[in-house]
């Protein structure tokens, strides 16, 4: 009896190492473990053995059925891990075929730049203004203190629609609109299109700036180099050198003209700086107080300055771009780039 | 501006390097924007004299010299005639690099070696003679660089001077500012002229009919000139500075004009008709012949300079031809005047004409300097031409001319401007630097007068700038100025264009920007009939071309360019939208109207092409989905998209007209192909044009949350077979059209036409979604509702059904 057992766990044993499948291990399971199995038929030969012997038979005959079991557990466990892994690997994929992607399209660089320049002076509080871009002869010179006739005129060749009208050279017109409808304090930016009769490889007919103005008491020049200065450092890094020199716009006084140590050759002097190691990025001064005449403000009593920059010439230096007309042509495979 | 700082330094000691100088001058206001080297265009060439001549052996016209340099011989073959043993002349030795662009070498001249050559002056570009070798000055120092031997090196500024400034297109007027920066002393020209002969009253006399627009001439009279080529310094400085030699007399006016800032014209005494100078204003229509050689036709109000009879010079602007100095010429009637700028500046305009002169005049000369410069001419046409000047000047001055006056200046209204203050003795030195007179009214107070030069000068700001510039830009601190908090505003505007980016970005779009300028043909291109509003072009006057003459009605055309421009070079797949302002034409008196518009432009293939998608091209549904996901993104609720044939660009079988909350807002739809055809495109394009402001006004950019479904939905589905003409948003309606509680939504998810469905029918299955907030529906809950609208679609539509589940 003993050995009969002794000789069904060992077939069982090695029916299960051998076996490959999980349909296999099923069927080994009910052979031998099964109600009408070869294990469960000499179980009930037990009680045909002496009784004495029946409880060491017995236990020696529950040890072979869970031994027999578990390995059979263990056997479909690994058939199954084998399986799993077999699936796996007849569906693997070519992972380096593309994906399927929707490509996300893009901001015209020079939308891109002007919200870039509008977000640092947005950091100081200033706020956005819009005018016409057909504007009257009067907001766009005169109440600049651009008389007619007047060689300023000379410094913005000017697109006329007729004697009082014209394209505006710059938007600051608008700051001239604000004024005329706000008391001080005024604190705004005025991007948008300008218009110049010109065309060559740094001149576009139609092109971009953004303009600054700020009113209340107390402003100083030395207030306006330090909003440039952050300004600029924001723009173009803060260890980059800055240099504000005296120059002439009919609607400031003073007046200066703002240069960066140039971005392509650091000062060393190159085609892009003409060899000067600057470049001239913006314009600007303190407020001329026959503006404020113009717009009813007191120039004794309120300071300001104003200043304007021109977004295609950031642009062209931030992502090295050395022909403007570029960006108007509108070719897919430049607009991508950015 | 041009400044050689050989001239410079004829009136100011500075001894700065070129560029330090440079640096000085940009950061003080006068802008430098190149520095180059001055002088004639060779090296290599030095002193040398002629130690024996011989004729050539086999050439007739050529010689054999023998030159020395002190410490050598060189045998040289030359051409010309005019030399003789013992002449100082110009050796261009082997390796020499001379004007042009030629370098000289050894050479053989028929059978002879030269080891190099002798120069005439214009070979140098020294001077116009080009007759024979140049003698040089016995004295110079044999062997020296020739260059540095006749004190030809020179540098040359290029200063960008602002309009405001006048008085620095001169060399002394930039010496002064140079006196001024480098605290070094101003040299003022010799000016005392020394006169024979009849007082000039006798002579002449000056007439001004039209003293507004000429407020002073002064002249003087010089008589028995001699026309000649002018000595080389002059024309070395002329030449410097840009401008051409021409004679002694000539080239007096404009070294002077140069020098001071005045410009003056000479005119041959012997042509003026009646010996006298009369000054008005044009005759409409009257002809003349500039120096130029050109005829000008003169408009009333242009000022001319008169003879007794004619004009001889367009006032401030140019001579004429027909009292040109010329070789005979004997008597010179020299002119210095001030000429109102504003009439100057316009009929430099009107004619073209951008002298120097008329440069000055427009700017404003000045009103003191006017004699000044009178005389100093005058003293050098005596000595270079061997004048006679004739005692005394005629000065018609009828209008006093406004110079600065006291200004008062306040020490703390400097301050406030500029940030910081300077002491009293500080800005006094600089305002006196500049040459204005300067008292101290009382404690921080000034009353200052600006020299008559300075017409810019006027108020106290002037004054200010003066200071904050002199004293230099880098001395001012950086600070930040003391912000308010800024007030509210409603930035929706903003907002809504954020979301419009980022919808269209989201999608695939590129942004593109156009030009504002389009064609006026663009109208007829896109099929416009001429009287609708596409057509009410603003006109610019002055366009650059006649192809971008007008501004643009509509985005949609500059889509199309943009298109067409990308289709050439082979981008074929494009989604493309523009943000911008469009104009139309209102009236004479007022403003262009101008709306903001968003419009999209999509062609090709739908997605890149790859190896998912083979050949899917976008079509009407893929642009429409975009503007619905931008609606849905502005929380504007049920768009309508109402089909429409009044846009002429667009296919009027495939076009909608797109209403938000009951307006219009734009159209959409697929291109005409004659529209494409047109512009010689061959492939469909789906275009969209919305005006901001309409979004703008029904968007709703906040949420409110709704609670998220406790209960399941159940969804029925019908297909109705209808007429093919029957459109799918009126069934949708026809659902909506009465209050239906339990109803949720009603999707399309099926529109179908072939072998199984009737010739002109189509079928439109719809899904139905019922839901209650309450509770779990149970199929009989929903029976009732259904049924009553399917039948009412049923009803309405005469649809038949073709399935239902």
């Amino acid at each position: 009896m003993k050995d009969a057992l002794e000789n069904l766990e060992r077939e069982a044993l090695s029916e299960i190492e051998a076996a490959t499948s999980k349909e296999e291990l099923f069927d080994i399971r009910t052979r031998y473990l099964g109600r009408k199995g070869l294990l469960t038929g000499v179980l009930r030969k037990l009680k045909e053995v002496p009784p004495d012997e029946r409880p060491i038979l017995g236990e020696r005959s529950n040890r072979a059925k869970e031994l027999i079991a578990r390995k059979i557990d263990e056997a479909l466990e690994l058939c199954e891990a084998q399986s799993r892994s077999e699936r796996l690997k007849s569906g693997a994929l070519d992972v380096t075929l593309p994906g399927r992607s929707i490509r996300r399209g893009s901001l015209h660089p020079i939308t891109q730049t002007m919200m870039e320049i509008c977000s640092i002076f947005f950091d100081l509080g200033f706020s956005i203004e819009e005018g016409p871009e057909v504007e009257l002869d009067y907001y766009n010179f005169e109440a600049l203190n651009i008389p007619k006739d007047h060689p300023a005129r000379d410094m913005q060749d000017t697109f006329y629609i007729d004697d009082e009208k014209v394209l505006r050279t710059h938007t600051s017109p608008v700051q001239v609109r604000t004024m005329e409808k706000q008391r001080p304090p005024v604190r705004i930016l005025s991007p948008g299109k300008v218009y110049r009769p010109d065309s060559d490889v740094s001149h576009t007919p139609m092109f971009h700036q953004v303009e600054g103005l700020l009113v209340d008491r107390s402003i100083t020049f030395a207030d306006l180099k330090g909003t440039l200065e952050y300004f600029l450092h924001n723009m173009f890094g803060s260890d980059r050198s800055i240099r504000f020199r005296p120059s002439f716009f009919p609607f400031t006084e003073p007046s200066a003209e703002v240069d960066i140590r140039c971005v392509i050759c650091g000062g060393e002097g190159c085609r892009v700086c003409g060899n000067g190691g600057w470049l001239e990025i913006l314009g600007c001064g303190m407020v001329d107080p026959a503006v404020f005449q113009n717009v009813g403000y007191d120039p004794e009593e309120f300071t300001g300055f104003a200043f304007g920059l021109g977004v295609e010439r950031i642009a062209m230096l931030k992502y090295g771009i050395s022909d403007i007309r570029l960006f108007f042509e509108n070719d897919r495979r430049f607009l991508s780039q950015f | 501006m041009l400044v050689s700082l050989k001239w410079l330094r004829d009136y100011v000691d500075c001894s700065l390097d070129p560029r330090e100088l440079a640096e000085k001058l940009t950061m003080a206001g006068l802008e430098v924007e190149s520095v180059n080297p001055g002088g004639p265009d060779f090296s290599g060439v030095v002193v040398a004299r002629i130690e024996s001549l011989k004729p050539h052996p086999n050439a007739d016209k050529l010689s054999l010299c023998e030159v020395g340099t002190g410490d050598r011989t060189y045998r040289v073959v030359c051409g010309a005639s005019n030399i003789k043993v013992g002449d100082l002349v110009p050796l261009a030795t082997v390796g020499a690099a001379i004007p042009g662009g030629y370098t000289i070498r050894h050479s053989t001249i028929r059978g002879e070696a030269s080891e190099g050559m002798l120069c005439s002056e214009e070979e140098l570009k020294i001077g116009d003679d080009d007759s024979g070798i140049m003698i040089l000055d016995p004295s110079l120092p044999l062997g020296e660089d020739l260059r540095k031997a006749l004190d030809l090196e020179d540098t040359v500024l290029d200063v960008a001077v602002t309009p405001n400034r006048p008085d620095c297109l001169s060399i002394l007027g930039i010496a002064r500012e140079v006196a001024v920066i480098t605290g070094s002393r101003l040299h003022y020209p010799e000016t005392v002229c020394p006169e024979r002969g009849d007082p000039i009253e006798s002579q002449t006399s000056v007439e001004i009919l039209s003293p507004h627009l000429c407020p002073r001439y002064t002249a003087r009279l010089i008589k028995n000139v001699r026309v000649r080529p002018s000595p080389l310094w002059l024309r070395v400085r002329l030449e410097a500075v840009g401008l051409r030699a021409i004679n002694n007399v000539v080239d007096v006016t404009n070294f002077v004009m140069m020098e001071l800032g005045q410009p003056l014209h000479a005119f041959d005494f012997a042509f003026l008709e009646e010996g006298r100078i009369v000054v008005r204003g044009a005759e409409e229509g009257e002809e003349f012949r500039s120096l130029d050689e050109k005829t000008r036709l003169l408009k009333k109000d242009m000022l001319v300079i008169c003879d007794g009879v004619k004009p001889v010079a367009i006032a401030g602007i140019m001579g004429g031809l027909n009292s040109e100095v010329r070789e005979e010429t004997d008597t010179i009637l020299l002119e210095s005047a001030y000429f109102d700028p504003a009439s100057i500046r316009k009929t430099a305009r009107i004619l073209g004409m951008s002298t120097d002169a008329a440069f000055r005049f427009e700017r404003g000369v000045d009103p003191e300097g006017v004699t000044r410069a009178l005389d100093r001419a005058a003293m050098l046409m005596a000595e270079l031409s061997d004048g006679d000047v004739a005692p005394g000047i005629i000065d018609e001055y009828p209008q006093p001319l406004e110079v600065p006056g006291p200004i008062r200046l306040r020490s703390a209204r400097a301050a406030d401007i500029i940030g910081i203050s300077l002491e009293p003795f500080r800005v006094k030195k600089i305002l006196l630097d500049l040459e204005m007179v300067v008292e101290e009214s009382k404690e921080g107070e000034f009353v200052v007068t600006p020299p008559s030069f300075r017409g810019d000068l006027t108020r106290e700001i002037d004054l200010i700038e003066e200071i904050a510039r002199v004293n230099g830009y880098d001395e001012i601190p950086p600070t930040l100025p003391f912000l308010t908090p800024p007030s509210r505003r409603d930035e929706k505007a903003e907002r809504v264009d954020d979301l419009i980016r980022d919808v269209f970005l989201g999608l695939g779009y590129l942004e593109v920007i156009n030009y504002s300028f389009t064609s006026p043909d663009s109208g007829h291109k896109l099929g416009f009939p001429e009287d609708h509003e596409s057509w009410r072009f603003v006109r610019i006057a002055n366009p650059l071309t006649e192809d971008s003459s007008v501004l643009r009605t509509n985005l949609v055309y500059g889509l199309l360019e943009s298109m067409g421009r990308n289709i050439n070079v082979g981008n074929t797949d494009l989604k493309f939208f523009e943000m911008g302002n469009i104009f139309l034409h209102v009236n004479e008196d007022k403003l262009p109207w101008e709306r903001y518009r968003i419009a999209g432009l999509l062609t090709g293939a739908r997605y890149d092409r790859s190896w998912h998608y083979k050949d899917m091209l976008s079509d009407f549904y893929d642009i429409k989905g975009c503007l619905e996901t931008l609606f849905a993104t502005l929380g504007i609720e049920r768009p309508r998209f109402v089909p429409t044939q009044g846009v002429p660009f667009l296919h009027p079988g495939r076009a909608a007209e797109i209403f938000l909350g009951d307006k219009p807002a734009g159209v959409m739809g697929e291109v005409h192909p004659d529209v494409l055809a047109g512009m010689d495109i061959h492939q469909a394009a789906f275009v969209f044009e919305l005006d901001r402001d309409s979004l703008l006004e029904v968007a709703l950019l906040s949420r409110t949350f709704h609670e998220i479904p406790r209960f399941p939905a159940i969804n029925r589905d019908v297909a109705f077979l209808v007429e093919n003409d029957v459109k799918a948003g009126d069934i949708i309606a026809l659902c909506r059209s009465e209050e239906e509680e339990l109803l949720e939504k009603v999707d399309v998810f099926d529109v179908y036409s072939g072998p199984s469905i009737p010739a002109g029918m189509k079928s439109l299955a719809l899904r139905f979604t019922y839901r209650s907030a309450a509770k779990t529906l149970a199929d009989h809950e929903i029976n009732e509702t259904h049924q009553r609208v399917v039948q009412r679609i049923v009803e309405a539509t005469g649809a038949k059904i073709r399935g239902a589940i």
